[in-house]
């Protein structure tokens, strides 16, 4: 770590925030420093306010209350160009890119001062000396579209240096790396440290944020817990207690492995891509069999979510066989797989998940609507629709207002909690999900892991996609890894080695 | 001072009533400041334009009468809405039904007239029905009307599930076919023997029931109750309903629950185009009695607006029904009474549906008024709600 002056002021000081939305409080009288050099961590489980606090910095929202002072001055941030102004930049976790530009091209994108026709040679000469001085190797002629999420997330560095950035913000940075390139991006930032820079890291691992950083500040619902330095935390059991506010378990009862019959079986499925694009899934064979967890890792967007799809049947397979119980169920609609009892715990839970504009009661009902249970023929049975909700939020704990709210208003771990009470409730052998723990904070994911783990326990074949090799190590029972579409190999989760699942995620096998 | 709207949690299930009559209001308002510019007396002018409309019993049974295609057109196309598929092609569904129940009742007619040779044009389509009973001519004439303009807006909705077709433009482009056809109809193979345009009467065996008083109201309006009746329990009380309920709402995740998209686009659509060709059939059997100039009178169009102030509820459409039907009758007063342009009844019609939308987002939301002053108490407030 480098050599940080904590006497000198500070260069970002935010007083006493208070921002409000309606019905919640996201930051309540936070102070925050960042002294030149360092990288400071801001941790806290979603919802925390973390994000509302660094939009805030950046101008995307105006605080309630508070002042901010950037460089000891206090400084008036009405938009994402008064920011720039102060040499304060964000990188967003969903990347402003235009993907059929070149980088070069997106770097100057929205620059005020160009010239009407943009001196490309000299843009480039410039992109490409920030990019050795710094190690971010992009080609600045490539096209966006063309180019891996690290690449893309180096152009976004790019951006903000290129317009003189000293204070870089990184709002999870690491979500979507492989480890290698997470430790990459960690080199990266502290050549730029060295060069005087600062940077403020927004995160909810724990063990990322350990190593990433020099001073850790925790948020709990919007209130700073305090500030550490890095190097005094002993453990992350500490950090977690700060964050949640109660011991977290890192460990789940469980039973045995001891796997049956074999439920779903994929032969050599093929999915064809675009005219001209490589294959999205390149000959996937697996099998998963009752009572247990198999994992998928792999970064995102290998092909992880079209096996899910391929599996209940919102995707066409091109070539190879899809059999569930020992049928063939290759191309069937995802009624027919749905009623042969499997669940689905989609990827994006807002768009696939659930539907935000309708009540809790109608989204807890969406698969068993059709069922004896809440209809009779054509009919809905509305007044069983309640008490059937009813059960389902006491057993899942779901926090809502009403069985009447509009899912949407519900936060994401709640709406998380609604498809799980959904689709567990209603399985009936085999359970798909998608990284059902993305964006959760510490308290839901221990219950969202703790269902699935029960439903395997139950005698479940699951299959887990999860871009968190932890979550994968601590649940799965076997890990399957994915790369362009391929599985690349099958470990046993119990003595799995780390850094060949690392190698196996970019494509190498040992 | 500041204002901004923060979303509400639950809808305002209060301002759904209240909305409508508070902007009926406002747009009552604006109408005067043109009546005004126009040196007409907005107060006569509304008196009128109810007492047009409302003012005594051929008046009263008029309006309802006319409300009746609007109610249906509104019912028809709200379900199409529900599923977020823009029908904008209820005009031509509704000339389909107009269409289709004349096809059936003139062939008697034309076989007639072959008969007594004072007519030799009829060709074997035109003669195709010439085998129904009298008893039959208004059940067969109205189920050929529906399905008509069922097919006609089948076609966009297989057209937008299986090849993405953009369906307003679909829709709105098959209006002009089906009105052009019409045309042709009324003025070239259709036409009566005597005079220039239009069919001849359908037969009397081919009424609906008139309730009197100049005749503008029938029992269509059984039917049409009936209907919304029926589309109100389907759309509420029935799997079905919520699957369109969710396909509307969000059809990526219906689809991930088993519901069948393309399927349901086309089913739905057949049942709009169905209802809005029983509008056109029962306004040709209870009013019109043929098919001539004026068919397209926009009924399909103004059901799209009854659509979407009702917030595609087929028993407050029955509201909005009545009160466009209460401008179109009572602007005919104005005419009369006031010496003004009917068109200025287009006018407040249109004024009427601004404040309506333009409130609506009320219900959603709530306009929140801030007081720089206050911001000593709410630093406090702040800190107690830690």
């Amino acid at each position: 770590m480098n050599d940080i002056n904590y006497k000198a002021p500070p260069v970002v000081r935010m007083e006493h925030i208070c921002k409000r939305f309606p019905g919640v409080i996201a930051n309540s009288d936070v102070c925050l420093e960042l002294f030149k050099g360092e990288v400071l961590a801001l941790l806290g489980e979603n919802g925390a306010g973390k994000s509302t606090l660094m939009n805030m910095l950046i101008g995307l929202y105006k605080q309630d209350q508070g002042t901010i002072f950037i460089h000891g001055k206090e400084a008036v941030i009405n938009s994402p160009q008064d920011s720039m102004a102060l040499g304060v930049g964000m990188i967003h976790q969903e990347f402003m890119l235009v993907g059929n530009l070149t980088v070069a091209e997106n770097v100057i994108l929205g620059i005020k001062d160009l010239d009407f026709v943009p001196k490309m040679g000299i843009i480039k000469r410039k992109i490409q000396d920030i990019s050795e001085k710094y190690g971010l190797a992009v080609n600045p002629d490539s096209l966006i579209e063309d180019l891996t999420v690290g690449e893309q997330q180096r152009v976004e560095i790019l951006k903000l240096v290129y317009r003189g950035a000293e204070i870089l913000i990184l709002d999870e940075p690491t979500a979507v790396l492989t480890p290698g390139e997470a430790r990459k991006l960690n080199e990266i930032i502290h050549k730029m440290l060295a060069e005087g820079k600062s940077a403020i890291f927004i995160s909810h691992k724990m063990d990322e944020v350990l190593e990433f950083s020099d001073r850790v500040q925790i948020l709990r619902r919007g209130v700073s817990q305090g500030v550490k330095f890095t190097k005094d935390i002993k453990n992350t059991g500490e950090l977690a207690m700060l964050m949640v506010g109660r011991p977290v378990l890192f460990e789940f009862e469980r039973k045995p492995y001891d796997p049956k019959d074999v439920k779903v079986k994929l032969e050599n499925i093929v999915v064809s891509g675009a005219l001209g694009a490589r294959n999205i899934l390149n000959g996937v064979s697996l099998e998963i069999r009752e009572g247990e967890i198999l994992g998928i890792a792999g970064v995102a967007g290998n092909g992880q979510q079209p096996l899910s799809e391929v599996i209940t049947g919102l995707c066409c397979s091109t070539s190879g066989k899809l059999f569930l119980d020992g049928k063939d169920f290759t191309n069937k609609q995802p009624l027919a797989i749905i009623k042969e009892g499997v669940s689905h715990i989609p990827a994006d839970r807002g768009k696939m998940g659930i539907v935000g504009d309708m009540s809790v009661e109608d989204n807890l009902s969406m698969k068993k609507y059709r069922t004896a249970q809440l209809s009779k023929g054509p009919l809905l049975k509305r007044g069983l629709f309640r008490s059937f909700a009813n059960n389902l939020i006491k057993l899942f704990e779901i926090k809502t207002p009403t069985k009447d709210t509009e899912v949407k208003f519900l936060s994401g771990g709640n709406i998380q909690k609604t498809i799980l009470a959904r689709e567990i409730d209603s399985c009936k052998g085999i359970l798909i999900a998608v990284y059902p723990s993305r964006g959760l904070d510490v308290g839901a994911t221990q219950s969202v892991r703790e269902s699935i783990i029960s439903q395997r326990d139950k005698g479940c074949a699951v299959l887990l996609v999860s871009e968190e090799l932890d979550e994968l190590l601590m649940i799965s029972d076997r890990i399957a890894v994915m790369h362009e579409g391929k599985i690349i190999g099958t470990v046993n989760t119990k003595g799995a080695d780390i850094e060949e699942i690392g190698l196996m995620m970019t494509g190498i096998r040992r | 001072m500041e204002f901004s709207l923060e979303k509400r949690e639950v809808r305002s299930k209060k301002l759904v009533f209240i909305l409508p009559i508070i902007s009926i209001v406002i747009s009552m308002l604006l109408g005067a400041i043109i009546l005004l510019a126009c040196k007409v007396n907005p107060i006569m002018t509304y008196f009128y334009l109810v007492k047009g409309a409302l003012g005594n019993k051929i008046n009263l049974l008029n309006t309802i009468g006319k409300a009746i295609p609007l109610l249906l057109c509104g019912v028809g196309v709200g379900i199409a809405f529900k599923l977020k598929f823009w029908n904008i092609g209820a005009e031509g569904q509704y000339v389909w039904g107009v269409i289709g129940i004349t096809w059936v009742m003139l062939s008697g007619k034309w076989a007639e007239l072959t008969a007594a040779g004072t007519y030799s044009n009829a060709s074997w389509v035109m003669l195709f029905w010439a085998w129904v009973p009298d008893s039959l001519l208004l059940p067969i004439g109205i189920l050929v009307g529906m399905l008509m303009g069922a097919l006609w807006a089948g076609i966009p909705a297989w057209l937008k599930a299986h090849w993405k077709v953009d369906e307003t433009l679909s829709t709105l482009m098959l209006n002009y076919v089906v009105i052009k056809l019409a045309e042709y109809l009324y003025i070239s193979k259709w036409k009566a023997p005597l005079g220039n345009m239009g069919t001849p009467d359908i037969p009397e065996a081919g009424f609906l029931t008139s309730f009197g008083y100049g005749g503008k109201l029938n029992t269509g309006l059984f039917m049409a109750l009936a209907v919304v009746g029926i589309m109100y329990f389907i759309l509420y009380k029935t799997r079905w309903g919520f699957e369109l309920n969710m396909i509307g709402k969000n059809s990526k995740a219906a689809r991930c629950q088993g519901v069948s998209i393309k399927r349901n686009i086309v089913i739905a659509l057949l049942v709009s185009g169905a209802i809005c060709g029983l509008a056109g059939a029962i306004d040709t059997a209870g009013i019109t009695h043929k098919l001539t100039k004026g068919v397209d009178s926009g009924y399909g169009f103004t059901g799209i607006v009854i659509a979407w102030m009702a917030g595609l509820n087929p028993i407050i459409s029955i509201f909005y029904a009545l009160l466009m039907a209460i401008l179109r009758t009572g602007a005919f007063s104005l005419q009369i009474k006031m010496g003004l342009n009917s068109a200025m009844g287009d006018v407040l019609q249109g004024l009427i549906l601004i404040p309506l939308l333009a409130t609506n987002i009320f219900v959603d939301y709530r306009l929140v008024i801030k007081h720089y002053k206050k911001k000593i108490i709410d630093k406090v407030a702040c800190k107690e709600e830690e």
